[in-house]
């Protein structure tokens, strides 16, 4: 999954964007005769691009639009779904298993992928400090189910996960069941996590900017559609 | 209706109702103000203003909050309004933000006790040596006054956006849903909610689909049905298990493959969900089309229209306008024999199931006078161009129909045009066929 240079724009690239955009959407017309006999195989860039910036406006919300922010995200992998070389992917590809995207895409965004990055880490940044933030109450969620009585002091110990909180065990998961921590999850998020360094482990002969295999680029939107804990193994290829 | 204040994003309509008999009918902004506007009776000395809808009561529901735990602003705005059905001489009704359910009271005095023993007429005690009899306070007629008052706050039940709240046949329970959850309440009482349906994966970055719509069946209370952004209704019964996760009957008509894009999945969510007042069907609102279902058919809708199909060539503009994530409601007649929707330049239609005719209509001052005829409009996609007509190109993306409403008996709609709100009445055939 790329995240192109399409993040932080200035109005006037903005402008340029919806006239590209109009010449793009020849695919959609059914007159064209190249739609006429099969649907569009392949989405332009500038639709992908398009649909990062609705993701990082939507993610910016102080409270994002849930069903708009859901399908911009299942739009943006029927996208991304149909840039990739291979037919065979499904369509929804789940990490950590989808192929490669192409090269072409890559090596267009390369320049500029590491100043999108810093940006996005900086945005994130804010979403980090609240996890210094005194711990939350605890239930969030519907009262009326029974919650087992969790106190506020457990349920910060369910923000750290239960790779560092050893007083944490599965059997203590039931009890935050309905401990709606989704807007506090994120701030797992911290920039030295692996999921952000390739490393010099992917290969000799890549340029100085890193660049992310579309496993890490799926962690890394997952991370920034929603609660991606950090004690998850990374992908494939490590 | 036209506003006195200067128009603002405050007097945006956000959504219209008609109480179960038709006589009241209420409206909420996002300013988090209800208006509530009442039926004249028909009378023979005043034909012109024959069961003509003038304002009733107004009174602010909602007021912005700040949720100082999350560092948000919780919107005022009015999400949604039911009326439950009267049970006394007051009316009541609830009223939904994004976060907190109100029930509303609301009374009129047209009399007022007079002749008190102790207190004189402005209230105050009077002095005791100049009382020398008692008398009986007598009721005396008043100018009528429209007292509002708030029964019940139901808070703290939803971590997401409200989005439905549907009162039950029972009369004695209502759900409201959000993003991922619909809870139960008790009319009574406000301090617990029982939660039906929680499609909440365990991990968010599971989440692929959200609760768009949710509403009872109109005559068994132990049923309900909510849509999905993937286009689907699921048909609930609530004495099958607690917890609704799994539904009773799941509705979904297969992608088309001559349809398909890259904004199938966005035009395909549900913005509405219906009951018929029979209770046999639901009619649904995507993106382009109202579809009625039979709730004995999973398989497909038994019936299809299109709304704005010109517009399947746009979606890429409407994509990056955000215009495709616009969600209209729909309606039903009181036969349940004609549905209507909003679409855009304030333009709404209207399909006669028997006939299989449709019409446009136009919901502006400049087309409409008091008491005038509506014309049909026409939008034209190419081709032969009527006078009339609109072109596609042409056409107001920033004004659109969202809300609309159906008296339940009559032939009255009406429709909320951004902050106006416009009452159109059928005179001549006021009789349901």
């Amino acid at each position: 999954m790329m995240l192109s240079k399409g993040l932080k724009r200035k109005r006037e690239e903005e402008e340029e964007e919806k006239e590209s955009l109009a010449v793009d959407a020849w695919w959609l017309d059914p007159g064209h005769p190249a739609v006429a006999q099969a649907p569009p195989a392949v989405a332009s860039s500038s639709l992908f691009d398009l649909s990062v910036l609705k993701l990082h406006h939507s993610l910016r919300q102080s409270e994002p639009d849930l069903r708009h922010l859901v399908l911009v995200v299942n739009t943006l992998r029927r996208i991304q779904a149909s840039m990739a070389p291979t037919a065979a992917l499904p369509p929804v590809p789940s990490p950590p298993a989808a192929p490669g995207v192409a090269d072409n895409l890559l090596a267009s965004s390369d320049a500029a992928l590491s100043a999108s990055m810093a940006s996005l880490l900086e945005d994130l940044s804010h979403i980090e400090g609240l996890s210094q933030a005194p711990q939350p109450l605890a239930d969030e969620g519907p009262p009326g189910r029974p919650t087992g009585g969790a106190s506020p002091g457990l349920g910060a110990l369910d923000l750290l996960g239960p790779a560092t909180g050893c007083l944490l065990d599965d059997g203590f998961e039931g009890l935050f069941e309905d401990i709606d921590t989704s807007m506090y999850d994120s701030e797992l998020w911290a920039p030295a996590s692996e999921g952000l360094k390739p490393g010099p482990e992917d290969g000799p002969g890549k340029e100085e900017a890193p660049e992310l295999d579309e496993a890490e680029l799926d962690y890394l939107m997952d991370v920034l559609v929603g609660t991606q804990a950090l004690e998850r193994p990374p992908g494939p290829g490590r | 209706m036209p506003s006195h204040r200067m128009p603002s994003e405050a007097d945006i309509i956000s959504t219209v109702e008609f109480n179960h008999t038709g006589e009241l009918l209420a409206t909420g902004d996002k300013g988090g103000r209800v208006v509530i506007f009442q039926r004249e009776p028909e009378s023979k000395n005043a034909p012109h203003s024959q069961g003509e809808y003038d304002v009733y009561s107004t009174f602010q529901s909602h007021e912005p909050e700040f949720d100082y735990l999350k560092s948000l602003e919780i919107e005022e705005k009015i999400n949604k309004i039911k009326w439950l059905p009267q049970q006394n001489a007051a009316h009541s009704l609830l009223s939904t933000n994004d976060k907190t359910i109100k029930l509303w009271k609301i009374t009129e005095r047209d009399k007022r006790p007079e002749g008190y023993n102790l207190k004189d007429e402005e209230g105050k005690l009077k002095d005791l040596s100049t009382v020398t009899s008692l008398q009986v306070p007598v009721l005396k007629p008043m100018d009528l006054m429209v007292e509002v008052s708030p029964r019940r706050v139901f808070a703290n039940g939803h971590t997401y956006h409200i989005n439905s709240i549907s009162v039950n046949s029972d009369c004695e329970t209502y759900m409201s849903a959000d993003d991922l959850r619909i809870n139960l309440w008790h009319l009574a009482i406000t301090d617990r909610s029982f939660n039906i349906v929680d499609i909440k994966p365990a991990n968010m970055e599971d989440l692929t689909e959200v609760i768009t719509a949710s509403e009872f069946h109109p005559h068994h209370c132990n049923l309900f049905v909510y849509s999905s952004s993937k286009g689907s209704l699921r048909l609930c019964d609530m004495r099958a298990a607690a917890l609704c996760d799994k539904h009773s009957k799941l509705f979904e008509e297969p992608e088309d493959p001559s349809n398909r894009s890259f904004f199938s999945e966005i035009i395909s969510s549900v913005s509405d969900v219906k009951f018929s007042h029979s209770g046999r069907y639901m009619l649904t609102r995507d993106y382009l089309t109202v579809k009625v279902w039979d709730l004995n058919m999973e398989a497909r809708p038994i019936e299809t229209y299109q709304v704005h199909d010109y517009l399947r060539s746009k979606l890429c503009s409407l994509y990056e306008n955000d215009c495709i994530f616009d969600k209209f409601e729909c309606a039903w007649n009181g036969s349940d024999s004609v549905i209507m929707t909003g679409a855009y330049n304030n333009f709404f239609r209207m399909f006669d199931r028997n006939t299989k005719r449709d019409v446009t209509l136009e919901a502006s001052r400049e087309s409409s006078k008091p008491r005038a005829v509506l014309k049909p409009r026409r939008v034209c996609v190419g081709g032969k161009r009527r006078r009339d007509d609109i072109s596609v190109d042409s056409l107001d993306f920033t004004k659109k129909i969202l809300h609309t409403a159906w008296h339940p008996a009559e032939n009255i709609i009406a429709i909320a045009a951004t902050n106006n709100l416009y009452i159109f009445q059928d005179k001549v055939n006021s009789e349901m066929h």
